[in-house]
């Protein structure tokens, strides 16, 4: 029978099928950080139980982390509480750890890629709803409540309902990669969709402008399923894939020999059908900027901000939704997005905050200077990425402009370390939600890329990136 | 987790689509390492001022629901970050059951796993509840929702049904399977190129 390559690594991960659609899978893959673990932890605790497979388990701390100096302590106590408990925990249970002064230490989306933890037709979780980025190499990657972490940590299994196969079309070429990036094809996506389009589905991106994205590129692409509502999202592997994986820390010794095996069984059969489909033609899309506070709610940067009744087209709860949107956002409907003015820029997060990311970003800021009204800050996803941009020099490049060079981790996507917004200010922000409060109480996000981010901070509000001069 | 068998209670109108788990429970609460004591920080920047005084306009404020076990909200509810936290503010504040017509996907299966029972209906039933001021009953065995406006069945999966009518321990049932877990292992690790 035609199978997609979801059903295929499905397939090949059940351990009991109950015939009803839900089955217990087993888990390759198990990423721990210390927001969502230490509740499971004790769990085990209590019920005397132990890690079944701490070699498949691998833990980092990103989310609490300050990114200002590594040397001095965690000012915040009940952050440090935190980072201690997963230290203590890791140890107790012998779990393998990439602490806060570990090389190795990164958001938990960046480092699993870079180390070759993440590898293509596996099983991956993690306490985090942005797990979907390791589907970018093949993987059936999905995030998991602090329960079912614990309950992978006992078991290395998970219950799951079988998802909805949702293929996702991204056709055409882009006219100028290097204006129209990966967050633009992903939002442009979201944006039809809707933030439910995708739930009880798993997304499979496929098409020629799929195939033309680089590995980064992918992991932008699939982080942000969840955004669209699937639990995961992955892309068929392929030599990309394969090159970019070679030769990382934790990949197995039958390398070769698994990637013959990947290749040929890790792809959708050709007369495999999918439940749903959506298909994007990149030939003319604009580079995105949100608006509101949900990241459909979306427009060009050419664009204008909506009438509430123009985004709604007909349905109420939408429109009351983006009546209070703008009005959390502090936006006039009709106003011109290169007209909405900034205070703060933000380059990082599990989204876009890779070597590449910055590399680009990097081009637009070169020689010049942030906006004096401006507090950029760029966060590299982890203390790899951090290293070869320094390596490159792309520190100096930033720094010279005025930008704040940090230490890696969650940082602003979510500020639950001292980066945060205060309340009304507005940022440009690579990240991924642009939910109320998100990066602070009455903090005002907007999704974008990173080179769009990078021209903000120098302009001081949005310009459309396509005027630049970027190849 | 302790079991669910029938609950009556007013029900608490939040008339919101989309409500993602930020709102649910920000951030700044997520540092707790235990699992209670979230219920005082459920929907803080909702509910509170910026000086922490009560925002008279919320409902959770709003006394008439004090007791409320049910919250009925509008599509998409829990979408966004997998925090758990956001399933134990709920209960720990009081809620066992919410009303919707769809959930995002991690958020409803972190209810069940606490004991919460997430429930989707039809969108003109969901707007005959809110619409109705008379206390609801919710009978999980039977899985009906009436009051005096409404009365109609509800579906749920029979595995969540047993799990949250005898307040299971899925992990207990899971390592029954540990048999079927270890031949998976074994098999997987000796003749599959996909071992690692």
């Amino acid at each position: 029978m035609s199978k997609t390559l979801i059903e295929k690594i499905w397939d090949s991960h059940t351990v009991v099928d109950e015939g009803n659609g839900r089955s217990l899978l087993y888990v390759d893959r198990h990423l721990v950080h210390e927001v969502t673990s230490p509740q499971a932890f004790d769990g085990l605790r209590a019920n005397k139980r132990k890690v079944r497979r701490t070699d498949l388990t691998f833990a980092t701390m990103d989310h609490n982390v300050p990114t200002s100096n590594r040397s001095l302590p965690i000012v915040d106590q009940t952050s440090a509480m935190q980072v201690k408990a997963l230290e203590k925990n890791c140890k107790e249970f012998g779990i393998e750890l990439f602490d806060m002064n570990s090389p190795n230490q990164g958001i938990v989306h960046v480092i699993g890629p870079e180390l070759g933890i993440t590898l293509p037709g596996t099983t991956i979780v993690c306490g985090d709803s942005h797990t979907s980025t390791h589907g970018a190499f093949g993987a059936l990657a999905f995030g998991i409540g602090t329960s079912d972490v614990e309950h992978v940590l006992a078991t290395q299994c998970i219950w799951m309902e079988k998802p909805k196969t949702f293929e996702i079309r991204v056709e055409g070429k882009r006219k100028n990669p290097h204006t129209i990036t990966a967050k633009d094809i992903i939002l442009s996506i979201i944006r039809r969709i809707g933030t439910a389009g995708g739930t009880g589905t798993a997304f499979e991106y496929r098409g020629e402008a799929i195939s033309d994205l680089s590995m980064e590129q992918r992991m932008t692409i699939c982080n942000m399923s969840i955004e669209g509502g699937a639990r995961a999202g992955l892309i068929a592997p392929d030599k990309k894939t394969f090159d970019y994986l070679r030769g990382r820390r934790y990949v197995p010794e039958n390398y070769d020999k698994l990637v013959e095996y990947w290749e040929e069984n890790l792809k959708t059969d050709s007369n495999a059908r999918f439940d749903k489909s959506f298909t994007l033609h990149v030939d003319d899309i604009a580079p995105q900027v949100s608006w509101g506070t949900n990241p459909a709610m979306t427009v060009d940067v050419t664009g204008k901000v909506p009438f509430p009744d123009e985004y709604a087209k007909g349905n109420i709860e939408e429109e009351k939704a983006a009546t209070k949107a703008l009005q959390y956002m502090g936006l006039k409907p009709g106003t011109l997005v290169t007209e909405i003015e900034l205070d703060r820029v933000f380059i990082g997060s599990c989204t876009n905050s890779r070597l590449e990311d910055l590399t680009e970003a990097a081009k637009v800021v070169k020689g010049k200077k942030v906006s004096s009204k401006i507090r950029a800050m760029i966060v590299p996803g982890s203390q790899h990425v951090k290293k070869q941009a320094e390596e490159l020099s792309l520190d100096k490049i930033f720094k010279d402009a005025g930008f704040e060079w940090r230490e890696s981790g969650c940082s602003m996507c979510l500020g639950m370390n001292p980066d945060i917004l205060a309340a009304g200010e507005r940022c440009a922000s690579t990240s991924n939600r642009n939910f109320e409060g998100r990066q602070g109480a009455g903090g005002r996000t907007h999704l974008v890329s990173p080179v769009m981010a990078a021209a903000a901070a120098i302009e001081g509000h949005f310009v459309d990136v396509r005027e630049l001069d970027l190849n | 987790m302790e079991p669910f068998k029938k609950i009556s209670s007013i029900a608490t109108p939040l008339d919101k689509v989309n409500v993602d788990t930020d709102q649910i429970i920000p951030k700044q609460f997520l540092k707790l390492i235990q699992k209670t004591g979230f219920g005082q920080y459920l929907f803080y920047d909702w509910r509170y001022e910026k000086d922490g005084t009560p925002r008279k306009d919320f409902v959770l404020n709003d006394s008439k629901y004090k007791n409320s076990k049910i919250l009925l909200t509008r599509s998409n509810f829990g979408c966004g970050s997998s925090r758990e936290h956001a399933a134990w503010a709920l209960l720990d504040f009081g809620f066992k059951v919410v009303i919707s017509t769809s959930f995002a996907d991690i958020f409803f299966n972190n209810c069940f796993k606490n004991g919460i029972l997430p429930i989707k209906v039809d969108e003109h039933i969901l707007q005959k509840l809110f619409e109705s001021k008379s206390e609801i009953e919710i009978d999980l065995e039977k899985q009906t929702i009436r009051n005096n406006d409404v009365n109609v069945s509800f579906h749920i999966e029979p595995h969540w049904k047993k799990i949250l009518l005898e307040g299971l321990d899925d992990i207990a049932i899971t390592l029954n399977y540990d048999d079927k877990i270890s031949k998976y292992e074994n098999v997987n690790r000796t003749s599959n190129p996909r071992a690692f």
